[in-house]
Order: structure tokens, then C-alpha cells, then sequence
């Protein structure tokens, strides 16, 4: 028996391997996730929190209920396909609650040239202009309705109000 | 956006692994170097080796504790960091390094001290006084056991613990290379060499750093060196690092060779980005100088005077040890300077006072010297004094 | 609870406090979403995208993505027959307000959205050493910046470019898919916004989706096909020059 004697400190030294793994797993019962593991190796409540983010834009079908006349001539001409936050920009909180958020007018003179200036780089069906040739300055909205933008489509100058 | 050119993906610009990254593989490397380096004493009997024993033991310990800390400095939340305990994420490498740390570290070295030193220890704790005592008395863990039976029994297991460790530390070390060998995103690291790099490449700094902190110790206790110790140290120092210059170059021309898609923007980046630190600083001035010099000593060993090799051997040991860091930094941050869709490259800013700046690497670099010498002055590893410390506990310098 | 209290000491003061709310998580669900009932991708119609930008800020402004960082982007190649293999690619600011007026006519031209594969074998989620980011069971690969550690392993891994650390959370960030729209019954930000259809969201498993109508009769690819990531976001058209 004295092997036992003589490596005793062995089985100290043991001891303190054992004690810490069961220090290990009782801390870790307390400290990893309820939900962790449910599905895989997450947080299962990771999906819900990001899926509770505040949407910024409301979608076309939240827009399309109050301005049912505007979706109107939207749907009939050629930016049927356009939705309204692509050019009105983010406005779900103004589909919440209308009188908080008023949605600014977007600027034409900005707005078309991003998808219609010319460019050799945009593929050649695509209606493209050169905006200063094109215009002479004038604002866009003088000769098409931003909505429904074909000349003689819709209501032309100051159409889209 | 400065410091790019041709094409870069947008979120590649900026480089999400920093010096420090760069710090953690070759603190490991020491580590795992240096034990490679005691076990030769240990399990292959070179008995040449024996005065660095103890001293190499205690020098991996210092720069174990350390390698953790460069990985806390760089992660985003470092208070996270024990959810690679309780939660590791079983196909990811990284989440095993806590557990091979931890085995390393207390199984491995902390117990082989143990055993080592315990008779020391027991001795210490019953000649000293005040804070010392009571430091040496928890590292007795209450067993003050040192007949001859025990310490026989201490022997034998301490040298099945080192041949467990030898594999252990080419497990810690071979794992750092698996983290980056394993990306197929990135070809400049995906190589299933990496790892062998990683470890060929860690022997030679380890042994490196052991060499040389034991002739500077040992010139500081006004000593002589062994040279019988250092010319071995220095042989098996050259034997490795062929090795690992073998294996670099077989990866390299490999590359070269093969050619394959990434090829035209890595070879553009070693021609530019990466010439100093790579083709000037690892490899000329790094590699092939040392073993040059290591190769003279070993044809022409007994025509070169003492002194002389003792110079070699400490110019070959800094260049090994700037050579192997030089080839971290090529792996870590060349792996980041040109853009996955091999279009572009960007630059690395390093800065210079934040949590992952050069003052932050300078610190983590410095500190295991720190570690190393409360280690020292706790457990002396010192032959001469040895055999003195059981009449002379007080005399730990 | 004196349990609870004394692991809670081996973190930080603050961390702690956080940590209670990581550990119970907010059990809300979408009522009438079930993720087993989806398997979602994207669609990028290359022949319609005209390179306005469009998705690029409405994603900044759904997802709140940092000045400099991007979850979605547009490049511009520009490809001349006697080099195919080595495009020319733009991206300022990713694409964000459009793209400089192209004159030089020669060669062709195209523009490629990019944005998070989403991944079925993704090697993002593969390197997670703590399970911080992970597919669902509805096939969008997410991060829970509530457990991330900031490691970066995962953006080295991804070899497509579409994480960060965000600069604030110092956590990984990337496209969710607009998951907290998708699971509401509404598309993505990007493919809300696009003007011209380029980008579309698409439900895998919906038989009725016309994207499986799509796939069989157009010249369809994913991004880096030898990486074997199982990418959902197929392109049509897509060039072979394309990175």
C-alpha cells in the first residue's frame, strides 16, 4: 500500500483537476443561454431578437392602401414595377401613424438621373438620357409625371404632388 | 479610400487581424519550441541539453501565461471570451484553443514543474519565511512527501507527462497553424502545410529563445556556459530550421508552380507588399544567413575559438528569432493585404497607442520576460544553486 | 441565486448586467411565421440591374449599416474581349450613390449586387469557435451580436467579403436577409427598393415561387462555385469574369 503512500501528492494534485471541473460544469449550467442548443449549436433567441427589429420601410402594399389614387396611375404606367419607398424613401413610420412623419418631396434633379443618365455602362434597353442635352436645365417633372412618366400618360407638369 | 489599389471588396479595406493576431502564434511557437527543447533532455537523453532543462520549462510557462493575453487585447468583447468553455462550437479551431490551452497548460507544464520541483518546493516551504512561505506551502498542496520512493515515482510520471507533451505541444502549436492552413476563402494561408510550417517553425524560435536566454543568464549570474550545452543546442537548432526552410520553400515553389488563380496577386504582393518583410527580412537576412553561420560552426566546429561561436550563436538566435516573427507577420498580415476577388490590395495601418497598437504588441512581448523572472526567482532552475538549495533556501538568485 | 451571483462575479460588472438579458432572450415569435415552412435566397437578375444604387442605401437605412462597411454593394465590370479574365471593377462607396457616367464604349459592361450568400454550407458559421453566428432552420445565416466575442475568425472565412466588425459593437455584422422583414411577410429592403427587379427575394421551398420556373429556364450561377459554400443567391447571367 505504500505506492499509494508515496503518490499521494499525486492524488492531490488530482483532486484539484476534479474540483475544478465540477466548479466548471456548475458555473456552466448557470451561465450558458436558456435557449441555447434548441435548434443547433445558437442561441435560439438570437433569431427572435433580430427578427423584433423596427422595419424602416413600410412596402408598397402599406402605401397602397391610403393612396389608392396615386398606386392607380402607378400601376398603369411605366414605373408600375418602381415601389414608392425606391424613390419617397424609408417611411414606415409614416404609415404608422401618418401625422408624425411627413414624407418629403424627393428632388428630381437627383432622383432620375441616377437610373436614367446616360451611361455606356447601363444595358443598352434600359431608357437613358443624357439629362443636360435632354432637358436644358428643366426640371423632370415639368414634362413627366414621375409616377407615370410616359409623355401623355398621365397628368404631366406637377403631377407628382 | 488611401493605401488601396486596383479593386477591393468594400469590407476588406480595413484589416480585422492586427499585429496582435500576429503576436498569439508566435508567442505559442516560443512555447511550444521551448518544451520541444526540454523534452529532448527528457525522453531522447541528450543529456548535452540538460543545463537548459529546467530554464526552458519555466520559459514556456512564462510565455503560456502570456499567449491568452495578445487574444483578449484584439477580441471585440473580451468579458465573452469563457463562451469557448461552456459553449465551444465543435467544427470551429478556434474553439478548441481553450481547451488544448488549458490541457497544456496544467496537465502538461504546470504538473511536469510540479514534479519537478517538488522536493525544492518541500524543502522551500519549511526553511523560508512570511509571504514566501505560505507561496511555497499552497505548492506543496499540504503533501511534504519527498522520500526517495515518492520522488522516484515523481520521475517516472514526470517522464510519461513529457512524452504526452511533446505531442500536446505539437497539438497547441499545430492548431494555430490549422486555424489558418483550414480557410479556403483565403489561398494565401489555405495550405494543409500550414500547420507543419507552423510547428517546424516553432521548434527553431523556441529553441532559439531558450539558447539565448540561457547565455544571457548565465553571463548576468557571472557563469560560465557550458559550450558543450550551447554547441548542441545550436546543432539541433540547425537541423530544425533546414527542416523549416525546407518545408517554406517546398510551399513556395509549390505555389509558384501550380500557379493557379490567386497566383498572379500573390506573387504580386511578394514582389511589393510583402519583398522587406518577406523576401528581405524572413528569408536573406532571417533564414539563409543563420544557416549559413550554423553551418560553418558544424563543418568547421574545432577551428572556430569560443568566443567566436558564442557570438554566432547569439546572432543566429536573434535572426531566427526576427526570422520566424518576420514569417508570422507574412502569414497574418499578407493573408489580409490582397482582396479575395484577387483584383487588389490594401495596406495595413498599424497604430500605435490603442488596445491592438504597437505599444500593446511591445508590452505583450515583453511581459513573459516579466513572468519569467518572478518564475525564476520562485523556482531557480540553476544547476550550481541546486544542489545548494536545500542548505541554502535563501540564496534563490 | 447566491449561485447565480457568484459566477456572475467572474465578469465584468457590466457585462453582467447584460448577460441577464442574454440569458433569457425575448420570447417573442412571429405568430404566423414558421421557419420550417421556408428555405429562402435571393435572386440578382444581372441583365436589369442598371447600377443606381438603390439597394445600397436602402440597406443603410433599414439595417443602420456604418459609414464605410456594407451588407449589400453594387460592382461595375467592365470587361474587353481581348482580356477576359481580367475585369476592371469599380465600387465607390460601394456603389451607394450610383456609379461615374461610363463613356468609353468599347468591351462590356455589367453591374453585379452582392450581398451575404447565405450559405448552406457556409464557412462562416463553420470557424464560429462559440456558435455566435449560425444558419436557421429557415436558411439565413445570422449573427447573435448578444454572444459574439469580435473574433473576426468568420470574416476571414467568409470568401465573398460580406462581413465586418461593426466599429461601434465590435461584433461581427452582415445582411440578415432583412430577417425581421422576411419573417413579417415582407421582401428585403435591397429587393424592395430595386427599381427595376434586378434583386429578388425568393422562398426555396414554396412550390409556388416562380423562381423554380426561373432556374429551369435561365443560364443561372452562384459566386466562387469551387467554394462549395452551397450559395443561395444565384445571379443570372452572371459573367465568368465575376469574383
Amino acid at each position: 500500500m505504500s505506492i499509494f503512500k508515496d503518490a499521494g501528492h499525486l492524488f492531490r494534485f488530482a483532486a484539484l483537476f476534479v474540483i475544478a471541473f465540477l466548479v466548471f460544469l456548475v458555473v456552466r449550467h448557470y451561465v450558458v443561454p436558456k435557449s441555447f442548443g434548441k435548434y443547433g449549436h445558437y442561441r435560439a433567441a438570437a433569431m427572435d431578437e433580430i427578427a423584433a427589429h423596427p422595419m424602416q420601410f413600410a412596402g408598397h402594399q402599406a402605401c397602397e392602401q391610403c393612396h389608392s389614387d396615386v398606386a392607380a396611375t402607378h400601376a398603369s404606367g411605366m414605373h408600375a414595377h418602381v415601389n414608392c419607398e425606391a424613390c419617397h424613401g424609408p417611411l414606415a413610420k409614416h404609415a404608422d401613424d401618418p401625422s408624425s412623419v411627413t414624407p418629403k418631396l424627393p428632388d428630381t434633379a437627383t432622383l432620375c438621373v441616377r437610373c436614367h443618365e446616360a451611361s455606356a455602362a447601363r444595358p443598352k434597353n434600359f431608357p437613358q438620357v443624357k439629362s443636360a442635352e435632354h432637358s436644358g436645365g428643366m426640371p423632370c417633372q415639368t414634362c413627366h409625371n414621375p409616377h407615370s412618366p410616359a409623355i401623355g400618360s398621365g397628368a404631366a407638369a406637377g403631377g407628382a404632388k | 479610400m488611401s493605401g488601396v489599389e486596383g479593386y477591393m471588396y468594400p469590407n476588406e479595406v480595413t484589416l480585422f487581424w492586427s499585429v496582435l493576431i500576429v503576436l498569439y502564434p508566435y508567442i505559442t511557437g516560443l512555447v511550444a519550441g521551448a518544451f520541444i527543447l526540454a523534452s529532448l533532455e527528457r525522453v531522447f537523453k541528450v543529456d548535452a541539453v540538460k543545463p537548459t532543462y529546467r530554464l526552458a520549462l519555466l520559459t514556456a510557462l512564462a510565455f503560456l501565461l502570456d499567449a491568452p493575453l495578445p487574444l483578449q487585447f484584439h477580441l471585440g468583447h473580451p468579458e465573452r471570451s469563457p463562451e469557448m468553455y461552456f459553449t465551444p462550437h465543435a467544427t470551429s479551431a478556434m474553439a478548441m484553443f481553450g481547451y488544448v490551452y488549458l490541457w497544456y497548460l496544467m496537465a502538461v507544464l504546470v504538473f511536469e514543474i510540479w514534479l519537478d520541483y517538488r522536493r525544492e518546493i518541500v524543502l522551500r516551504s519549511q526553511q523560508t519565511k512570511g509571504l514566501l512561505r505560505l507561496i511555497y506551502k499552497i505548492m506543496t498542496l499540504g503533501s511534504t512527501n519527498i522520500s526517495e520512493r515518492a520522488l522516484h515515482i515523481d520521475e517516472k510520471v514526470g517522464w510519461v507527462v513529457t512524452l504526452i507533451g511533446i505531442p500536446s505541444a505539437f497539438m497547441l502549436h499545430g492548431y494555430v497553424g490549422f486555424i489558418f492552413g483550414s480557410i479556403k476563402a483565403n489561398p494565401w494561408w489555405s495550405s494543409p502545410l500550414m500547420p507543419v510550417v507552423f510547428i517546424f517553425s516553432a521548434m527553431v524560435s523556441g529553441v532559439a529563445a531558450v539558447m539565448l536566454l540561457y547565455m544571457g543568464l548565465t553571463k548576468l549570474r557571472k557563469q560560465t556556459i557550458d559550450m558543450r550545452c550551447v554547441d548542441t543546442i545550436a546543432m539541433y537548432m540547425f537541423y530544425i530550421f533546414v527542416i523549416d526552410f525546407t518545408l517554406e520553400m517546398l510551399d513556395l515553389v509549390h505555389r509558384i508552380y501550380e500557379a493557379d488563380e490567386s497566383f498572379r496577386s500573390i506573387d504580386f504582393m511578394v514582389h511589393t507588399k510583402l519583398f522587406f518583410s518577406q523576401i528581405v527580412v524572413q528569408i536573406l537576412i532571417g533564414t539563409l544567413v543563420p544557416l549559413a553561420l550554423l553551418f560553418i560552426v558544424q563543418v568547421w566546429k574545432n577551428n572556430i575559438s569560443e568566443i567566436a561561436r558564442k557570438r554566432i550563436y547569439v546572432l543566429c538566435g536573434s535572426l531566427i528569432l526576427i526570422s520566424v516573427f518576420a514569417m508570422r507577420w507574412n502569414v497574418v498580415i499578407g493573408g489580409q493585404l490582397f482582396s479575395k476577388s484577387f483584383l487588389g490590395y490594401t495596406t495595413y495601418k498599424m497604430e500605435l497607442a490603442t488596445r491592438e497598437g504597437l505599444l500593446a504588441a511591445i508590452g505583450l512581448t515583453l511581459l513573459p520576460l516579466g513572468f519569467l523572472w518572478i518564475l525564476l526567482k520562485l523556482l531557480p532552475p540553476w544547476n550550481d544553486s541546486q544542489s545548494h538549495a536545500a542548505q541554502l533556501p535563501a540564496s534563490g538568485d | 441565486m447566491t449561485m447565480t451571483r457568484r459566477h456572475l462575479l467572474l465578469l465584468l460588472p457590466a457585462a453582467a448586467v447584460a448577460w441577464e438579458s442574454v440569458l433569457a432572450g425575448t420570447p417573442e415569435d412571429s405568430p404566423n411565421y414558421n421557419r420550417t415552412d421556408h428555405w429562402w435566397g435571393m435572386l440578382i437578375d444581372i441583365p436589369k440591374c442598371i447600377g443606381c444604387g438603390n439597394c445600397v442605401r436602402a440597406c443603410q437605412e433599414e439595417n443602420d449599416v456604418p459609414d464605410g462597411h456594407f451588407r449589400t454593394w453594387v460592382e461595375r465590370y467592365h470587361v474587353e474581349d481581348w482580356n477576359l479574365t481580367d475585369p476592371q471593377v469599380i465600387s465607390p462607396d460601394g456603389g451607394k450613390e450610383g456609379f461615374p457616367v461610363a463613356t468609353d464604349d468599347s468591351g462590356k459592361y455589367f453591374f453585379v449586387p452582392k450581398l451575404c450568400n447565405h450559405c448552406a454550407d457556409s464557412p462562416c458559421t463553420q470557424v464560429c469557435p462559440v456558435g455566435a453566428t449560425f444558419i436557421t432552420p429557415d436558411g439565413v445565416v445570422l449573427v447573435d451580436q448578444k454572444y459574439c466575442l469580435g473574433c473576426a475568425y468568420c470574416v476571414q472565412a467568409c470568401p465573398y467579403g460580406c462581413r465586418y466588425i461593426h466599429p461601434e459593437k465590435r461584433v461581427a455584422d452582415k445582411c440578415t436577409l432583412c430577417y425581421h422583414r422576411i419573417t413579417k411577410g415582407q421582401t428585403t429592403a435591397c429587393a424592395e427598393n430595386c427599381p427595376t427587379g434586378a434583386s429578388q427575394l425568393i422562398d426555396l421551398k414554396n412550390p409556388k415561387d416562380p423562381i423554380h420556373e426561373f432556374l429551369k429556364t435561365h443560364n443561372v450561377q452562384v459566386l466562387k462555385p469551387q467554394m462549395a459554400t452551397g450559395a443561395k443567391v444565384f445571379y443570372n447571367e452572371l459573367d465568368g469574369s465575376v469574383r
